[in-house]
């Protein structure tokens, strides 16, 4: 079905996170802490960056003051929903030994539901792909499942492109176009919100607003399309699967692994990296806990089998990442795993740029 | 995903730092798998590891695991007496495709510990005997200190409908067994190259030395069946670390047709 | 005459000789004779003289290497329609290992002192006998390549390994 789109302020916006709240949503957004905007826990209007913008380049991310008090007025910063749907650390079970010999207990899932406040479109695309990822396999992901089921999706159509955004070249931007329950266009003061789901329709019923006219549509549009036209990146996305499977020899490789430092901040800050590992603490008791974390690609224990690991030099490291990434990542899941968020350049320690790395490997 | 508590039956060693587990459940309920696939082997306390299963799949009240000792989780594990409770996570992976080599001729390829993997299919094939035509087990070890599983080497050789060509890489001066390379065992067979079937289980690079030497007596690269080993911790295809390109050893693997990820075995550090 | 007829049948068959030109066929033929040898006996030993190489019609043959501190090492074995012996072709012209019988062994022995003359007149000759040598030895060479990388890289069963 589809659904009409309406114009809120303010204090329409203040209702919104009321009433997730109020429904018994755990309301995320972003949210100004360590000079970054991160997603926290957000309790009212007053928690969202208001007047804050980003400047974002390679190796680069610093907070800066805006000329008008816009509350989504910057790009993404290290914080992906991830966080939330396929936690940093996770406990997963306890064993006790009795007298059967052990008695293993599972991890209770948390009963929360999360409302997440201010999603780009970028990361509309992460989610869906984590979706198939932990969702739409062979084998389900019973924490990711307990964590996603029931999400509510605010998402915010960007006005600004950051300095490493590229998702207009990966077709995932900068306007939402799936996957929410609502999606906000900011305009001075004021917000378009379009429902994108039953849900999404009833709660913006809840609020203040008034109906959205052709003008304001057509002003929302300007928007995203001002913010198209401004991104700090592109990727020739055409082929990029097969040249990077054409290319694994490619002398690049050996150019980007002498800047590559191996510490993995592309994949803790990218939306869609999803590996992880298992470690057991045995306590005082007796007892073994079992939690998994995050991993990475890029350190060298990851691929160990007995006798050494499989992939021991950052050239081999850097190209499994962007290689999956970019090409058997399709192979995988039938999608890219790039969403074009930029993100993994921004934290890159020396600034290494996907996109870069794209073109030098095209030749260009 | 939790581990289920087995108790270990019974330990065999079968040579220095191999030892075989005979395991049975705690609540008393069978295992049910296909040969070729494996388990993920947790000792409390201590780690996880991937194991091929190794038993008789028509026998699902014992499991059977042989490990070798080889690091810090399998060195801890040799320690275990009979009694001891693991956890046991699985069955996992692709098995051998015994259904779709009906009517041919078999030839196992595999070395020292590699014959794990392969036990169960064999026991399996002389099951079901009278489906394959000629079966023959080329097998190779270090030594003659070396055999595994030498109890059913023993009873294979002795049946007329099987040969086991067993090679050692050096024996002391009066052996009067094979001396060489798997792939000296590989020419010896006498099955019918044109149709055969075979089944590789060694490291990668000898892989596609047996892989080769098949091809040259006529075994085309879409008859071979081969094992990957990559870093296996959730056996489920969610955790990425056995990732080679595209496939994920532990849910699209363990068991591969050759001719569908040679490529794999080209590129170094892939 | 029955016996070099028989000998060049014998020697026709095995694969060393598949294809060769019949000319090249009859000259061999003329440096070979039947040998017999029985269990655990040598065919020859390490620094005698190399004047021979061996077809094996049938039998087990193993190549030892001799070591001070125990019995001689058994580093391959060969057997029916495999050649063995390549020290008559190369200086010295000495044997490097042992040769000995694993079980009842038939050999066609070929003398190689003599087909080292005529291969030296008959350059033909010694491109029909390369051309066989040199694919045989290649690939002992790149078996015996795998065989260092099985044994560096699977465990020794006795030493404990990291990981």
């Amino acid at each position: 079905m589809s659904y009409h789109p309406s114009v809120i302020g303010l204090d329409g916006l203040a209702a919104l996170i009321e009433a997730l709240s109020g429904d018994g949503f755990r309301v995320l957004g972003p949210t100004v802490r360590d000079d970054a905007i991160v997603y926290d826990d957000i309790a009212g209007v007053d928690d969202l960056p208001a007047g804050w913008t980003d400047e974002q380049d390679g190796g680069r991310y610093r907070l800066k003051r805006r000329d008008d008090k816009a509350l989504f007025g910057y790009a993404v910063g290290p914080h992906a929903w991830k966080r939330f749907l396929h936690p940093p650390l996770l406990r997963l079970w306890r064993a006790e030994p009795d007298a059967a010999g052990m008695t293993l207990t599972a991890a209770a899932e948390p009963d929360e539901r999360f409302a997440f406040f201010g999603v780009r479109s970028c990361e509309l695309h992460a989610i869906a792909i984590q979706d198939k990822v932990f969702l739409q396999g062979p084998y389900v992901d019973p924490h990711y499942k307990a964590r996603r089921e029931g999400v509510f999706l605010v998402a915010v159509n960007c006005g600004t492109a950051g300095g490493t955004c590229f998702c207009a070249s990966m077709n995932t931007g900068p306007k939402a176009t799936a996957g929410f329950d609502l999606a906000l266009t900011e305009f001075p003061g004021e917000f378009l919100v379009e429902p994108g789901s039953d849900a999404g329709a009833a709660l913006l019923a809840r609020l203040p607003q008034r109906a959205a006219t052709a003008a304001d549509i057509e002003r929302a549009r300007a928007v995203s399309e001002r913010t198209a036209a401004s991104m700090g990146r592109h990727m020739q996305a055409d082929g990029v699967h097969d040249l990077l499977l054409d290319n694994l020899e490619h002398k690049r490789w050996d150019d980007v692994a002498a800047r590559c430092l191996s510490c993995g901040n592309c994949t803790q800050v990218c939306p869609t990296c999803f590996c992880t590992a298992v470690s057991d603490v045995n306590d005082l008791s007796g007892a073994t806990e079992r939690t998994r974390r995050w991993d990475s690609c890029f350190s060298v224990d990851f691929s160990y089998i007995h006798g050494g690991s499989v992939r021991p030099s950052p050239r081999s490291r850097y190209r499994q990442w962007m290689t999956h990434k970019l090409a058997s990542w399709e192979d995988q899941f039938g999608t890219s795993g790039c969403v074009g968020c930029g993100r993994c350049i921004t934290w890159c320690p020396v600034g290494i740029d996907i996109t870069e790395e794209v073109r030098a490997i095209r030749g260009e | 995903m939790v581990p289920v508590p087995f108790r270990i039956a019974k330990v065999i060693r079968e040579i220095p730092g191999v030892y075989t587990w005979h395991l049975k459940s705690l609540d008393g309920k069978p295992f049910v798998y296909r040969p070729g696939q494996f388990n993920m082997v947790y000792q409390f306390g201590v780690g996880e590891i991937p194991v091929s299963i190794s038993g008789d799949c028509r026998e699902p009240d014992t499991l059977v695991h042989t490990i070798r000792a080889v690091g810090p989780v399998t060195n801890a594990m040799q320690q275990l007496r009979a009694g001891a409770v693991v956890g046991i996570r699985g069955p996992f992976g692709r098995p051998w495709p015994i259904d779709e080599v009906v009517g041919s001729d078999l030839i196992f390829v595999t070395s020292t510990i590699g014959l794990a993997p392969l036990r169960g299919l064999i026991h399996e094939v002389l099951h079901r005997r009278e489906d394959f035509g000629k079966v023959v087990v080329c097998y190779g070890t270090r030594g003659i200190d070396d055999i595994m599983y030498e109890a059913d080497l023993h009873r294979w050789r002795a049946r007329f409908d099987m040969h086991v060509h067993l090679t050692v890489h050096s024996a002391p001066s009066g052996y009067r067994g094979r001396v060489g390379g798997v792939v000296a065992a590989i020419r010896a067979a006498q099955v019918d190259w044109p149709s055969a079937q075979a089944f590789v289980c060694r490291s990668e690079t000898l892989t596609r030395q047996a892989v080769d030497t098949l091809a040259g007596l006529g075994v085309t690269k879409d008859r071979v069946w081969v094992t990957l080993e990559r870093n296996m911790q959730c056996a489920i295809g969610l955790c990425g670390h056995c990732q080679i390109g595209p496939t994920f050893v532990c849910k699209d693997g363990p068991v591969y047709r050759y001719d569908q990820i040679e490529p794999l075995y080209s590129v170094r550090e892939f | 005459m029955v016996h070099i007829v028989d000998l060049e049948e014998t020697l026709a068959h095995h694969p060393f000789a598949q294809g060769m030109d019949p000319e090249a066929l009859r000259t061999i033929t003329g440096c070979a004779s039947n040998a017999v040898y029985h269990p655990g006996e040598y065919i020859f030993r390490d620094g005698d003289p190399a004047d021979n190489f061996y077809l094996i019609r049938h039998g087990l043959v193993a190549l030892e290497i001799h070591v001070p501190q125990g019995p001689p090492i058994v580093v391959e074995t060969l057997e029916a329609g495999d050649i063995f012996g390549w020290s008559w072709l190369l200086p010295p012209y000495r044997w490097s290992n042992d040769a000995r019988a694993s079980d009842q062994v038939r050999l066609l022995k070929l003398d190689g002192a003599c087909l080292r003359g005529k291969m030296e007149n008959d350059r033909s000759l010694g491109y029909e006998i390369y051309k066989r040598f040199v694919p045989i030895m290649a690939r002992r060479l790149a078996g015996n390549r795998m065989r260092i990388v099985e044994l560096a890289t699977e465990p020794a069963v006795h030493s404990r390994q990291k990981g």
